[in-house]
Parts: C-alpha cells; sequence; structure tokens
C-alpha cells in the first residue's frame, strides 16, 4: 500500500515543480490562468488516483470520475434542483431581500428615530437560528419555495440593512457641503452624492449575500419541501448512502455559488470602476 | 464700487460650543466686501478667516451681529445660488468625469442640456482644461484637480467667489501659475472674490483688499487697499511697493499674536 501511493506523491511534486516555473513565467492576460487551472487538474488527479490506490470506499470519498459521471448521468435532477433551489428560493429571496434592505437602509438613515429602532431589531433577526426559522417559515408559506425564499429574506436582510446605512454615511462633511452650497434637496443629494458613494459598501453587501443565499436555500429544504431541491436531493441521497449524488450537488452548488457571486463582482467592476479598490 | 456691498458683516460673532467650553471664533468682526473686489483673508490657523467664508455660505450659523450677501441673508442667499464656493481640497466626485463633475451644480439648478453643454465649454476653456473633459478626477495631477473645481464653481450665475485656501495644498510652482490664471480669470469675469490664504505673498499678490485676522479670538486687525495696479505680472512681487504692503501684512500679523509666539 505504501509503495503504491508513491506515484501520487511523485505527480504532486512534479506539478509542484511545474507550477512554480509556470507562474514565474506566466505573468500576463489570458496565460495568468494557467497555474490555478493547474493547481485545480492536480488536485483533481491526485484525488483520483489516491482513491482507487487505495481502494477508499465510495461512501467515504467518491473518485472525481465517478462524481463526474454521476453529474452527466443525472443532469436532468440536477438542473430542477437548480431551478428550484436556486432560481426560485434562492434568486427570490435575495431580490426581496436586498431589495427591502436597501430601501429599510434609505429611511433608517432619513429618520434617526428608526435607526436607534430598527438596526437592533435587524440584528435580532438575523440572529435567529435558520434551522429553527425554517419549520415555522414553512408552516407559514408551505411547502414550495416560498418557505425558501422566506429564509433567504431573513437570511440576507441584516447584511444588506447594515451595509446600505453604512454606506450612506461613507460621504465626506467637504461633499455634503458641496451639495449644500448648490441649494441641493434630499433627493438630489441622495442621487448624485450619496449613493454612488455608498456603491462600494452596497456592492459588499450584495457579495455576502449570495453566498448566505444559496446556503439558506438550501439548508431549509431540509425542513420540508416538495420533491426536489438541491436541499431535499442531499438529505434523501444520503440516506440512501448514494453519495456520489451528495457530492454532485455540492459540485453544482458550489458552482452556481460561485458564478453567483462572480456575476455580483463583475457589475461591481463595471459599475464602481472609479473605487480605488477597482481600479487597474 | 456704489450700491449694495456684496457681503456686509456687522458685529459679527460666532462662539462654537465644544466639549472643553465655548470657543470664540468670530469676535465682533466689521466688513464690507464691494462688489468686484479681490478680499484676502489672511491669518494664522484659528483666526476666524476660513469660519467667516462660511458664515457668508450659511454653513456656520452666527451667534451675534448680523451678515448679509447680496443684500439677503446667508440662507436666503445660498438658496438663490448667490455664490460659488471652492474647498481646500477639490473634492470631485471620482465616479463623474470632469465633464460631468463641472456639469454638477448645472444639474441641480436645472440648466437646460444645451446651456450645460456651453457653459461646460467654457468653464473648461477658460481654467485650461479643454481636451481633459473625458478624464476622471483621479487621472489628473492636484494643480488640475483644483483649476477643475474652480471651473465647477464658476460655470453658474454666481457673482460671488467663496475660495477656502484653494491652492493650500500644491506646490510653489503650480501656485504661481494658478495664481496668475485667477487674477486673469478674476479680470475677466468681473466677479467679486473672497479668498482665505496663509501666504503673505499670495494675498499681496492677488487682492485689492487684504483683511489681516488674529486668534483668541478670531477678529479682523487690519485691513489694507492694496495701491498695486490692476496689472500684475509675477515679478510684481519683486517690487517695493509690493514688499512694503508684505511688510504691512506682516506687522499686521505679528501685533495680531500678541505675546503668543
Amino acid at each position: 500500500m505504501s509503495a503504491a501511493i508513491v506515484p501520487v506523491i511523485a505527480i504532486w511534486l512534479g506539478a509542484w515543480w511545474a507550477n512554480t516555473r509556470l507562474s514565474a513565467w506566466a505573468v500576463s492576460g489570458w496565460a495568468r490562468l494557467l497555474p490555478p487551472l493547474l493547481f485545480g487538474v492536480t488536485l483533481l488527479v491526485i484525488w483520483e488516483m489516491t482513491v482507487r490506490v487505495l481502494n477508499v470506499s465510495p461512501i467515504l470519498l467518491p473518485a472525481p470520475s465517478a462524481i463526474g459521471a454521476r453529474i452527466v448521468s443525472s443532469t436532468a435532477v440536477l438542473r430542477e434542483d437548480v431551478v428550484q433551489t436556486f432560481f426560485r428560493g434562492a434568486l427570490t429571496g435575495y431580490v426581496l431581500g436586498c431589495g427591502a434592505a436597501f430601501l429599510t437602509g434609505i429611511l433608517v438613515d432619513r429618520v434617526p428615530f428608526l435607526r436607534r429602532g430598527l438596526l437592533p431589531v435587524g440584528n435580532f433577526v438575523s440572529a435567529l437560528p435558520i434551522i429553527g426559522m425554517a419549520p415555522i417559515m414553512v408552516m407559514w408559506f408551505g411547502f414550495d419555495w416560498h418557505s425558501k425564499a422566506a429564509i433567504v429574506v431573513l437570511m440576507v436582510f441584516f447584511p444588506m440593512l447594515v451595509n446600505t446605512v453604512q454606506g450612506l454615511a461613507a460621504t465626506d462633511v467637504m461633499q455634503r457641503d458641496l451639495m449644500r452650497t448648490y441649494a441641493a434637496d434630499y433627493r438630489q443629494t441622495l442621487v448624485k452624492l450619496r449613493l454612488p458613494a455608498a456603491a462600494p459598501f452596497l456592492f459588499n453587501g450584495l457579495k455576502i449575500c449570495t453566498t448566505l443565499a444559496l446556503i439558506g436555500a438550501i439548508v431549509a429544504e431540509f425542513f420540508g419541501s416538495p420533491t426536489k431541491g438541491m436541499g431535499f436531493r442531499i438529505s434523501t441521497e444520503v440516506g440512501r448512502l448514494a453519495l456520489d449524488m451528495v457530492w454532485a450537488e455540492i459540485a453544482v452548488a458550489a458552482l452556481v455559488g460561485s458564478a453567483f457571486y462572480g456575476a455580483v463582482a463583475l457589475t461591481e467592476r463595471v459599475l464602481t470602476f472609479w473605487h480605488p479598490a477597482q481600479r487597474i | 464700487m456704489t450700491g449694495v456691498p456684496v457681503i456686509d458683516a456687522k458685529g459679527l460673532g460666532l462662539t462654537f460650543q465644544t466639549g472643553d467650553g465655548p470657543v470664540v471664533a468670530l469676535s465682533d468682526v466689521n466688513l464690507a466686501v464691494r462688489r468686484g473686489d479681490f478680499v484676502s483673508f489672511i491669518g494664522p490657523s484659528g483666526c476666524g478667516k476660513t469660519t467667516f467664508l462660511r458664515v457668508a455660505a450659511d454653513l456656520e450659523r452666527p451667534t451675534s451681529g448680523s451678515i448679509t450677501v447680496n443684500g439677503m441673508s446667508p440662507a436666503d442667499a445660498r438658496q438663490a445660488r448667490a455664490y460659488g464656493y471652492v474647498f481646500q481640497a477639490a473634492g470631485l466626485f471620482p465616479w463623474r468625469t470632469i465633464d460631468r463633475n463641472i456639469r454638477l451644480p448645472l444639474e441641480i439648478m436645472g440648466y437646460s442640456k444645451d446651456d450645460q453643454n456651453a457653459r461646460v465649454a467654457r468653464v473648461l476653456e477658460m481654467v485650461e482644461l479643454s481636451g481633459f473633459e473625458n478624464k476622471y478626477p483621479w487621472q489628473l495631477s492636484g494643480g488640475m484637480q483644483q483649476r477643475a473645481s474652480i471651473a465647477r464653481a464658476l460655470a453658474f450665475d454666481a457673482d460671488l467667489l467663496l475660495m477656502d485656501e484653494p491652492f493650500g495644498a500644491l506646490d510653489e510652482i503650480v501656485r504661481d501659475r494658478l495664481n496668475e490664471q485667477l487674477l486673469d480669470l478674476w479680470k475677466r469675469t468681473g466677479k467679486t472674490i473672497c479668498f482665505v490664504t496663509h501666504s503673505i505673498p499670495e494675498a499681496v499678490y492677488l487682492s485689492t483688499r487684504i483683511v489681516v485676522m488674529s486668534p483668541r479670538p478670531g477678529r479682523v486687525t487690519d485691513v489694507i487697499e492694496s495701491p498695486l495696479p490692476a496689472e500684475r505680472p509675477l515679478h510684481i512681487r519683486e517690487s517695493a511697493a509690493f514688499l512694503d504692503i508684505a511688510a504691512r501684512v506682516r506687522d499686521g500679523l505679528r501685533a495680531g499674536m500678541g505675546d503668543d509666539v
């Protein structure tokens, strides 16, 4: 057994060496993508070889090829699950929750009384344990994706609210004085100064909430759902010891989550190009 | 030189209530700024020169005395957009191009699109920034940014320009150049300019009147009418008349400091 592991170590060291050379050479353009790509491929190869060489039980850890095969053979099911969990549950909750938090943030900023009253309430809501709230939301909104969207709203509301309130406070005194010398009204100051200045904070909130939304929607399905959805699939396939399907769902969830985050980050890059953190 | 003064302060006082007790920023300031004047306010920090400008701009409320701007209260004058204010830093919005930064007050004040275009082009030419309209502020040097902020204050129809140490953060060479341009601008536009500075040569070079102030409490100690001609090449700063006024300003500043120094 110990001799069988030697080629795995050899590949690991070889790829390490190759990547050191590669990252010194690939400094610009698309070539910069090569080192992380090689790293990912190496990881998969080592995983595959280790599982085969050591005869690891597929219940403990299926080989990447087995997971890949499962993804290919179950595309229809996976697609249905993604639509149910991501597009219906997570995305709806994300849009509603972030939108509501944004509007509340503007209101909180406008009315100091609300700032003192609503922020602690927001904090309180965000501290509610999701596994306690999920069954209650199922009672209230039914088994379908609506209850999952409600959970996501609860999860994303507070981080987005805090970022909005903080972002609206991100202008400096001189900029506000300047708007005052123009006799600009509240709406003009909000639209032309404070919201653009808040954009980096807003996107921070939106990025944090992308992953929260997906996690929330998946976990919420553990507490009652129709016979589809990523969380439902994971919980039932674990019961049937079909761990390759669980891994397939995890891989798809990671992909969808990363793509979601990437889309928001890309939008941020386009819209807040002026911010020092985004300038190239 | 006739008619209502642009700024008229009588017995003006402002006391800030701070955690360490009251701080008298302005005490019994009497000053009339005439139309077309270039008035410099000079004095050490804490003398209230910036505070005076901020009171005139309705960014601070006086606690005693009275002040009018164009014959109105500062609040009404601000609502009537009677002045343009240039701050110590350019304060351009980084998400707007130079063109759109200058357009900002015009958008707020509701100028028509055609009028906006014409005005932006005109003031950009005035501050010699034509060709930079599509740059972002962070792509320009500090001097260019400050010129853009002056253009922004010139874009709308205010015949009073309040400038709070606009060139304080710039180096000597850029400063000289901007001083020259500012004088030229003042002559061409006929605006009334109030200019805060802590540089004696700058104050003497630019002004028709120099208001010398001193701290604790902030007050006016001397008002000097400049005998220098309207035409002022940079080398006028080596002339005897120039040095005379500079000496008088320096004496005024020193006397105002009292035993503090």
